[in-house]
C-alpha cells in the first residue's frame, strides 16, 4: 500500500475491513444478514462479526448449531426466497460438511431449473495455513471450489479487498465464494474509500519486466516479499494479484506474460490438480509462443499440514522458494 | 420490509363435497396415468435417465396439495413426478420436460428429478437424498424475515431421515420456529433396503417429535386421511409459524426406478398394499356413496387419458433448446437475472 492511497482513509485492519463491509452492506440492505457459528455473542471465531450483534440484533446477527450443511443450505434456501444471506463458515475445512450444499444447490439450481431459481447469497470462508493448526484446520481448498461452474470465487488479498468485495458480490445475482486468509486478519492497510470493489478482473500489484509472478490471498504477500529480493538481484516482476478465482481473468495473465515472457504461479493449494495447474495450462495455451521458459509452479508440500512450526513452514510456500523458481525461469 | 403477501385463498367451494373428491380422484388418476404413459416411453427410449415411479402413492401429493394454498413454496424428490402434477406445473410442460425439450419446465436441463416452475412455486426437484430438506429451511427463514405467512413444504422420503441433514434441519427449524411442514412419505424402502434394515427406529414421526415440533403418523394411502391431515398440519404452522412433521405411511407399487429388477420385496407383500391402491380405493367409495357412477368414472379416465396423449403429442413436436444455448443459465448475471 503506497502512502499515497494511504491518506484517503485512516488504515484498517483486514479483518475490521470486513466487518466494515458487512456492516455497510446490512446498513444499505435490510435484506442482508450474517448467519455462521459463533457469529453472535462470540464476535466470529476471528473476531469479524465483533459488535455487530448490539447493532443490528440476533435476527440478523444469527448465531447458528454446529450443522454446517443445515445452515449454508438454510442460506441458499434463503436467497432463493429473496434475502441476501453472508453465511460464515469458521474453515474451508468445515465447509466440506457443506460441500453437498454448495454443489449440488448453490451451483446448480440455475441451470438445472432452466433459469428460474437462482441462489445469490454469499458465503465467506478463511482458508489457508501458517497458524500452526495442523491438517483439520489448515488448508487451501479454494481451488476446488474454483472448479466448479456455477459458482463465482473471490480472495481479497489486500485490505481495500476485503472491504470492496462484499457489496458487489451480494448484488451479485451468482452464489459468490470469499475466501479469506487466515494470516491476513491483523495485516493492516488502507480500505481507500472503497466499497465496491472490482469483482471481476486480477490485479497487477507491481510491474515489472523480467517475469510474471501469478499470486492471490495468501500467497500475494509472499510473492511481493519475492519480487522484493529478485529486484536485489535485478531481476524485475510483475506481480498479478488473481482476486478472482472463477471466472479467471486470462487477459491481465496473458498480457503479462507475453511482456515479461516468463511466469511463475504462486499456490498454497497442494499441486496436484490446482488452481496453479489450471493456471500454468491457460499460459501454454494461450501464449505459448511467448514464454522463453516452462512455467513455473510453487505450491504447498503434497502432505496434510502438520502441526509443528518448522513443518509447517517447510510445507508451505515461502519467498525463497518463489525466488528460486523464478531464477530456474529465467536462466 | 415490504413484500407481497398472497391473500388468502377462496374458500375450495365444497372442498368436502363430491366436486372436491372428484377432483383429488382426477389429480391421483393423472399421476397414475402420466406415469403408466411414461413407462412405455421409456421402453421406447423416448424417456431416458433414470426414472422414479410414484405409482401407489398418489394420495399422498393430491392430498397434501389440495390443503396448500398457492402462496406457499414446496420443495420436492427425485420422485417428484406426482408432486409437480398435483400442484398444478402444466402436464405439457413436464412432459416436455421428460423428453428433454426446450418447452420442458426446467428448459430440457432437468429431467425427471429436477422439475422446477416458479409459477407455482415448485422449488424442484432434488436428486439429493435429504438435499431438499436445508432450503425448505431457508425459504422459511425468508418468510420469517421478510414478514410472509406462508407454509414451505418439504417432501422427503424414508431413507432422509438416515441423512444427516434430516437431524440438522429438523433441530434448526425447531430452534428458529420456522414455518416448515415436513412431509416424509414412508414408502417402507430406500432404494432396495427395507426401512427395519435402515433405521434404528422405525418410529419416524417419534424422531421427530424429539425435536420439540408436533409429529404425526397417518394412512398415506387414503388420500381423504392425507388431506385432512395435511390441511390440519398447515393450518398448525400458519398460526404457530413453527414447523411441523407428518409421516405419510404409504407404498410404492413400482421398483424404486427402471433400472431396479425389484428382487428385495415379497410379490405377497406388494399385492397387499395393491389391495389399498388409493385411486380404487376413493373410486370405489364414491360409487358406493352414489357420488359417482362407472360411466362416470370412465369418463374421468377418458378425460386424464386424453390430457396424458396430448401432453405426449406436444413434447414430440416440442422443440429441442439450440446446442448453442447450452451455456445458459450456469451465471444469472449473464442472463441478466436480478
Amino acid at each position: 500500500m503506497t502512502a499515497a492511497t494511504a491518506t484517503a482513509q485512516a488504515e484498517l485492519t483486514y479483518r475490521e475491513a470486513v466487518r466494515e463491509a458487512i456492516r455497510d452492506a446490512m446498513r444499505r440492505d435490510e435484506r442482508v444478514f450474517l448467519m455462521g457459528e459463533d457469529v453472535g455473542p462470540y464476535g466470529g471465531a476471528f473476531g469479524v462479526s465483533l459488535g455487530l450483534l448490539e447493532e443490528f440484533g440476533a435476527d440478523r446477527i444469527r448465531d447458528t448449531p454446529l450443522s454446517e450443511s443445515a445452515f449454508v443450505g438454510a442460506g441458499i434456501g434463503a436467497a432463493m426466497g429473496g434475502m441476501r444471506p453472508i453465511v460464515e463458515i469458521m474453515t474451508v475445512n468445515f465447509s466440506l460438511l457443506a460441500l453437498d450444499q454448495i454443489l449440488n444447490n448453490a451451483a446448480t439450481l440455475l441451470h438445472m431449473s432452466g433459469g428460474q431459481f437462482g441462489a445469490p447469497l454469499v458465503i465467506r470462508m478463511t482458508t489457508g495455513g501458517g497458524r500452526q493448526l495442523a491438517a483439520q484446520h489448515s488448508h487451501s481448498l479454494e481451488g476446488w471450489y474454483a472448479h466448479i461452474p456455477g459458482l463465482r470465487i473471490l480472495a481479497p488479498a489486500t485490505v481495500a479487498d476485503a472491504r470492496g468485495m462484499l457489496w458487489p458480490a451480494l448484488r451479485c445475482p451468482d452464489p459468490v465464494l470469499i475466501f479469506e486468509h487466515g494470516s491476513l486478519y491483523n495485516a493492516t492497510g488502507s480500505p481507500a474509500g472503497h466499497d465496491s470493489a472490482d469483482i471481476t478482473t486480477a490485479a497487477i500489484r507491481r510491474t515489472g519486466s523480467d517475469v510474471t509472478i501469478v499470486a492471490y490471498g495468501g500467497t500475494l504477500g509472499t510473492a511481493l516479499n519475492a519480487a522484493d529480493r529478485l529486484a536485489e538481484q535485478s531481476i524485475s516482476a510483475d506481480v498479478i494479484d488473481l482476486r478472482v478465482l472463477r471466472p479467471l481473468d486470462d487477459a491481465t495473465i496473458m498480457e503479462s506474460v507475453r511482456r515479461t515472457h516468463r511466469a511463475v504461479v504462486v499456490d498454497e493449494g497442494w499441486r496436484s490438480g490446482s488452481l496453479s495447474a489450471e493456471i500454468a495450462a491457460r499460459i501454454t495455451e494461450q501464449a505459448f509462443y511467448d514464454l522463453d521458459a516452462p512455467v513455473g509452479r510453487v505450491c504447498s508440500a503434497e502432505v496434510p499440514m502438520p502441526y509443528a512450526a518448522h513443518l509447517e513452514q517447510a510445507a508451505l510456500p515461502q519467498p525463497g522458494a518463489v525466488v528460486d523458481a523464478v531464477r530456474a525461469v529465467a536462466a | 420490509m415490504k413484500t407481497a403477501t398472497a391473500g388468502p385463498r377462496p374458500a375450495a367451494p365444497g372442498r368436502a363435497g363430491p366436486a372436491h373428491r372428484r377432483d383429488l380422484l382426477r389429480q391421483m388418476l393423472r399421476i397414475r396415468r402420466f406415469e403408466e404413459r411414461c413407462v412405455e416411453l421409456y421402453s421406447a427410449t423416448k424417456i431416458r435417465g433414470f426414472l422414479h415411479l410414484y405409482i401407489g402413492e398418489e394420495a399422498v401429493a393430491a392430498g397434501v396439495m389440495a390443503a396448500l394454498e398457492p402462496a406457499d413454496a414446496v420443495v420436492s424428490t427425485y420422485r417428484e413426478h406426482g408432486h409437480a402434477l398435483a400442484r398444478g406445473v402444466p402436464m405439457d410442460a413436464i412432459m416436455a420436460e421428460m423428453y428433454g425439450k426446450a418447452t420442458g419446465c426446467s428448459r430440457g436441463r432437468g429431467g425427471s428429478m429436477h422439475l422446477f416452475d416458479r409459477a407455482t412455486n415448485f422449488h424442484g426437484g432434488s436428486a439429493i437424498v435429504g438435499g431438499g430438506l436445508p432450503l425448505a429451511v431457508g425459504l422459511a427463514l425468508a418468510d420469517r424475515m421478510a414478514g410472509r405467512s406462508r407454509v414451505t413444504a418439504c417432501f422427503f422420503g424414508d431413507g432422509a431421515v438416515a441423512e444427516g441433514e434430516f437431524h440438522e434441519c429438523l433441530n434448526l427449524a425447531a430452534l428458529w420456529h420456522l414455518p416448515v411442514l415436513f412431509l416424509c412419505e414412508n414408502n417402507l424402502y430406500a432404494m432396495g433396503t427395507r426401512i427395519d434394515r435402515a433405521q434404528a427406529n422405525t418410529d419416524l414421526a417419534a424422531r421427530a417429535a424429539t425435536y420439540g415440533m408436533t409429529a404425526h403418523a397417518v394412512d398415506g394411502m387414503d388420500v381423504r386421511v392425507v388431506e385432512k391431515a395435511a390441511r390440519r398440519a398447515a393450518a398448525a404452522v400458519r398460526a404457530t409459524g413453527s414447523p411441523y412433521f407428518l409421516e405419510l405411511r404409504t407404498y410404492r407399487f413400482r421398483a424404486h426406478s427402471m433400472y431396479d429388477p425389484d428382487r428385495y420385496r415379497d410379490k405377497a407383500e406388494i399385492a397387499r398394499w395393491q389391495q389399498r391402491d388409493p385411486i380404487d380405493t376413493l373410486a370405489r367409495r364414491m360409487i358406493s356413496d352414489g357420488e359417482l357412477d362407472e360411466p362416470g368414472l370412465a369418463q374421468l379416465n377418458a378425460d386424464v387419458e386424453a390430457e396424458v396423449a396430448a401432453s405426449v403429442t406436444a413434447a414430440e413436436q416440442a422443440p429441442v433448446e439450440p446446442v448453442d444455448q447450452l451455456t445458459r443459465f450456469v451465471y444469472a448475471e449473464d442472463e441478466g437475472l436480478p
